[in-house]
């Protein structure tokens, strides 16, 4: 099995060369780039969207790279039950594309944080997070990633058991509504998440290998 | 003709960036204010004719993020 990846990059991206080296150097992956302009994804089973500033993060972090063409396509993929990952600012276009509930905003204490934290992975029955570790660290690098959702919102994907990571160990960096870092849509198969697995795949460069578990679970589920 | 959006956060999500200005401000000194809300606004020049409510559409659409925020509009006549 084999799962095929294509990882868009958007004018300001900045991890896309990242998450292309980490699902490189995956067991069963092949990847390739996709530029926003393009309209066609092929024959892909997972999409990434990687971290960066698209479009300068203009307007609003993910506001403007929403309606970029291959977005569209992106949108029907995962309504046809492709798997869809966006960390960071690719969460952040998830959001502003409609794809995941909620918003993005500044950090609470308005610092641009980058650093690893731990996390909690509290749900995992999804094809995301099947063989991710209860406790975790992974990096985060970012000034906008506030999660943001009314009460309403909240409570629902609580008790759909969309909320897939939290901040753990008592913090809550960004101060996000309940200590979310990553959800998933109702069907499970996009997952938004501000904390970035590809930077977590090589001990090597000093962090955890954490981040390969989410692609290993992929590999299962597929 | 020209319009003014303009966007705030919804008031039940918190603004750090008002509140830090609201506290340097009696930082310095200003002991009347008593809250500060940071918001932006868009100067828009539009085709003689334009109705308010294509405006409406627009700030839905691409301005705003309805999730957290709210926006005004206003014709500006200057």
């Amino acid at each position: 099995m084999t799962i095929e990846a294509g990882v868009i990059v958007f004018p300001g991206s900045n991890c896309d060369r990242d998450c292309v080296r980490a699902l490189k150097g995956m067991e069963g992956y092949r990847v390739r780039e996709i530029w926003h302009r393009e309209t066609e994804l092929g024959g892909l089973d997972l999409v990434v969207l990687p971290g960066g500033f698209s479009y300068g993060d203009y307007l609003r972090p993910g506001a403007i790279a929403r309606f970029s063409p291959i977005v569209r396509e992106v949108t029907r993929f995962a309504e046809r039950g492709g798997y869809v990952l966006g960390i960071c600012n690719g969460f952040q276009i998830l959001l502003e594309a409609g794809l995941l509930p909620g918003a993005l905003i500044r950090n609470a204490g308005l610092r641009f944080i980058c650093e690893p934290v731990p996390l909690e992975c509290t749900n995992t029955n999804t094809p995301f997070t099947k063989k991710v570790p209860r406790n975790l660290t992974l990096p985060i690098a970012h000034g906008q990633g506030r999660y943001f959702i009314d009460e309403t919102g909240r409570s629902k994907l609580e008790a759909e058991g969309r909320i897939v990571l939290r901040y753990a160990g008592g913090t809550n960096p960004n101060g996000s509504t309940n200590r979310i870092a990553g959800i998933v849509n109702e069907k499970g198969n996009v997952l938004g998440m501000m904390p970035h697995p590809e930077r977590a795949c090589e001990i090597l460069i000093g962090s955890s290998e954490d981040g390969r578990s989410f692609f290993e679970s992929l590999l299962q589920a597929a | 003709m020209r319009y003014v959006v303009e966007v705030h956060l919804k008031p039940e999500v918190s603004d750090p960036e008002g509140a830090a200005i609201l506290q340097a401000a009696r930082a310095l000194g200003f002991d009347f204010l008593s809250d500060v809300r940071v918001g932006k606004s868009f100067e828009i020049e539009v085709k003689e004719g334009t109705e308010e409510k294509e405006l409406e559409v627009l700030s839905d659409k691409l301005l705003v993020n309805p999730v957290v925020e709210t926006f005004r509009i206003r014709r500006d006549d200057d």
